[in-house]
């Protein structure tokens, strides 16, 4: 932890001359044993790296769940000035708009436990997973334009929901801006009949149960109480943003040399906000932020059928209706006060999710008297959160908060040390069901390949930048 | 040539040293392919050949390997085989696989792209080397 500097209990900050050419000072939020963790990879490094980059407002931030990833950290945010700022695919990532919804149901443990078996089973039928499984939804391109500018609100009118989702998801399902005419060819090939796929990896569908309230004013605004069945999705843009992502880090990478941009990555290749390049940049990311919205909506749509075909009735009877839907990896214009000033900022969050408080323009009204659902998905062994956006996210971390557990052990190591028969056999003992295609992966995922979530949630409401609002234990997950 | 898989927390590396260039790109996506399934259960049933020119190596690199994730993602395409000839940062090269099955291929990793995170490639001794990240 050489050169970082302890701020507050839980703060801490890496001075300008941690590395050459840094503009801003690097601030990370977290106890020691996580800063420890976080010293042990190249993630601080990539803290100090995106520092470096002009037109940055005031520091170069990690969230808690802070590790080594590519460009900027997983855990990261940053925040340009729109004058001398720019715009980097390395601070968004290949899995744009990767996020996760959470949705409740009226349903007790003891309710859904008798036929648990049964749920997962109807889930895994019809949520399609893995590489190279088409979705069940065909998607010409017209259709494709049509999810590229409207998201989850598009979805919903091919019949994937009801429009009442729109008013629980950020910025009501339809992140706004998107061009499908800055995308390439390859990107409508590869989104093609995957809307509505899980995908693989970190991906996930799992049945909790609220195990705990910690603000009961505020978990009774979100419809949450204990012993309450919720389902968690986590899931992303699928090829369309890994296609983006690649495509306009070229576009980037020739921006940058031709402005002799010295970049300590080149992941981290970046256009000037302003210019054409960083304008298509973002209208096609926004393309696969809505891309994303609506894939969740589609998986949403699937996970309504399991419980109505297993429990009977229909969705609104079972009362499984969305609470919020986030995607913790993104850049957006948002407005934020710096030195006093209102400023429009072009905020990047690498794993991390915004967490606005009560009042803010860009939740839904619902919500606007309590402040904005921060959905936290955890290890599959342990807990998942919802949490709540605070003023303090606003002052420290340009509204910013965690985004999971975070990493600690890599994929291999993990597939060296951990058998995943044994674990599906271990997290089953514990009441936990498990399905997935491939043991390997589950081995992967481990809850011990990943920091614990109850240190990094606790860092982020001792740090001001979320406050808990409910705990959510895992009983059935379907992996990829 | 050789290749073997490196330690990235969130993410999985591969270190590929050759004799040559051409050797060099056809392990790394040797590399990356056998990250993603058995090498042995790909059969050699179809051929395709690319050509792909870059204004330096790292560059070259980046589009050869997204290039063939491309190729899988959107066509259903798994190679097995890679006879690669390069010069002045230009690739070609005739690809040997299949069609893609995921029951019969059985996936091991998905990876979403390969990053520009560390790469670089390198002389090394009397030939070369790459670290590549791939983001899965």
């Amino acid at each position: 932890m050489e050169g970082l500097r302890k701020k507050g209990k839980y703060k801490w900050e890496l001075p300008v001359g941690y590395r050459p050419g840094m503009r801003v000072p690097g601030c990370i939020f977290a106890d020691e044993e996580l800063m420890e963790l976080a010293a042990e990879d190249r993630a601080i490094e990539q803290v100090a790296n995106v520092a470096t980059l002009p037109g940055i407002v005031k520091c170069s931030l990690a969230m808690p769940d802070i590790h080594w990833g590519y460009g900027f950290p997983i855990g990261g945010v940053a925040a340009f000035q729109q004058k001398d700022g720019i715009v980097s695919p390395g601070g968004v990532g290949f899995d744009i708009s990767c996020g996760v919804r959470l949705v409740k149901t009226s349903l007790s443990e003891n309710d859904v436990r008798v036929r648990l078996d049964e749920l997962v089973f109807e889930m895994n039928r019809r949520i399609p997973k893995g590489l190279g499984i088409k979705g069940r939804i065909k998607t010409p391109e017209q259709l494709l334009k049509k999810l590229f500018t409207g998201g989850a609100r598009e979805v919903i009118r091919m019949g994937y929901g009801i429009e009442q989702d729109l008013e629980r998801i950020e910025l009501g399902g339809v992140y706004p801006g998107a061009n499908p005419e800055k995308v390439s060819a390859r990107v409508f090939e590869r989104g093609k009949d995957q809307v509505g796929t899980l995908g693989s990896g970190n991906h996930f569908v799992e049945v909790q149960v609220v195990e705990r309230v910690f603000l009961p004013d505020v978990a009774k605004i979100f419809g949450l109480f204990e012993g309450q069945v919720t389902v968690m999705i986590h899931s992303g843009s699928r090829g369309v943003g890994h296609q983006i992502c690649t495509d306009y880090l070229g576009v980037m990478d020739k921006v940058s040399k031709r402005i002799g941009a010295e970049l300590p990555d080149r992941q981290l290749a970046y256009a000037p906000l302003g210019t054409k390049e960083a304008d298509d940049y973002m209208e096609a990311m926004t393309c696969a932020a809505n891309y994303a919205v609506a894939n969740r909506q589609a998986l949403t749509h699937w996970v309504r059928e399991s419980f109505e075909r297993v429990y009977g009735g229909n969705v609104r009877a079972l009362g499984v209706d969305l609470l919020f839907d986030v995607s913790h990896n993104i850049a957006r214009i948002e407005r934020h006060r710096v030195d006093g000033k209102e400023l429009n900022l072009c905020v990047h969050r690498k794993g991390a999710t915004a967490s606005f408080p009560a009042g803010h323009p860009d939740i839904p009204s619902a919500y606007a008297g309590v402040g904005q659902p921060v959905i936290i998905p955890g290890d599959m062994g342990t807990c998942s959160y919802v949490l709540i956006g605070t003023e303090g996210a606003m002052r420290e971390s340009f509204g910013s908060t965690c985004h999971g557990a975070g990493r600690v052990m890599s994929r291999s190591k993990a597939k060296k040390t951990i058998r995943g028969e044994e674990l599906k056999r271990r997290l089953e003992s514990e009441g936990i069901i498990v399905m997935s295609g491939k043991p390997s992966l589950l081995a992967e995922e481990a809850p011990e390949a990943y920091k614990d979530v109850r240190r990094v949630v606790d860092v982020c409401e001792g740090a001001g930048i979320s406050k808990k609002v409910a705990m959510m234990r895992p009983i059935a997950v379907l992996k990829g | 040539m050789e290749f073997r898989t490196i330690e990235h927390t969130a993410d999985i590396g591969v270190e590929v040293t050759a004799d040559s260039l051409g050797e060099l790109f056809r392990g790394a996506a040797l590399a990356m392919v056998s990250l993603i399934v058995d090498l042995g259960k790909i059969e050699g049933k179809i051929e395709r050949e690319i050509s792909l020119k870059a204004d330096d190596l790292d560059e070259l690199m980046f589009m050869w390997l997204n290039e063939i994730l491309y190729l899988l993602s959107a066509k259903g395409l798994i190679f097995k085989e890679f006879d690669v000839s390069i010069s002045d940062c230009c690739i070609s090269s005739k690809m040997i696989g299949e069609k893609f099955t995921p029951e019969r291929h059985k996936v091991k990793e998905e990876i979403k792209a390969a990053t520009y995170h560390e790469l670089g490639v390198e002389r090394r001794n009397e030939g070369w080397m790459v670290r590549v990240i791939f983001d899965v």
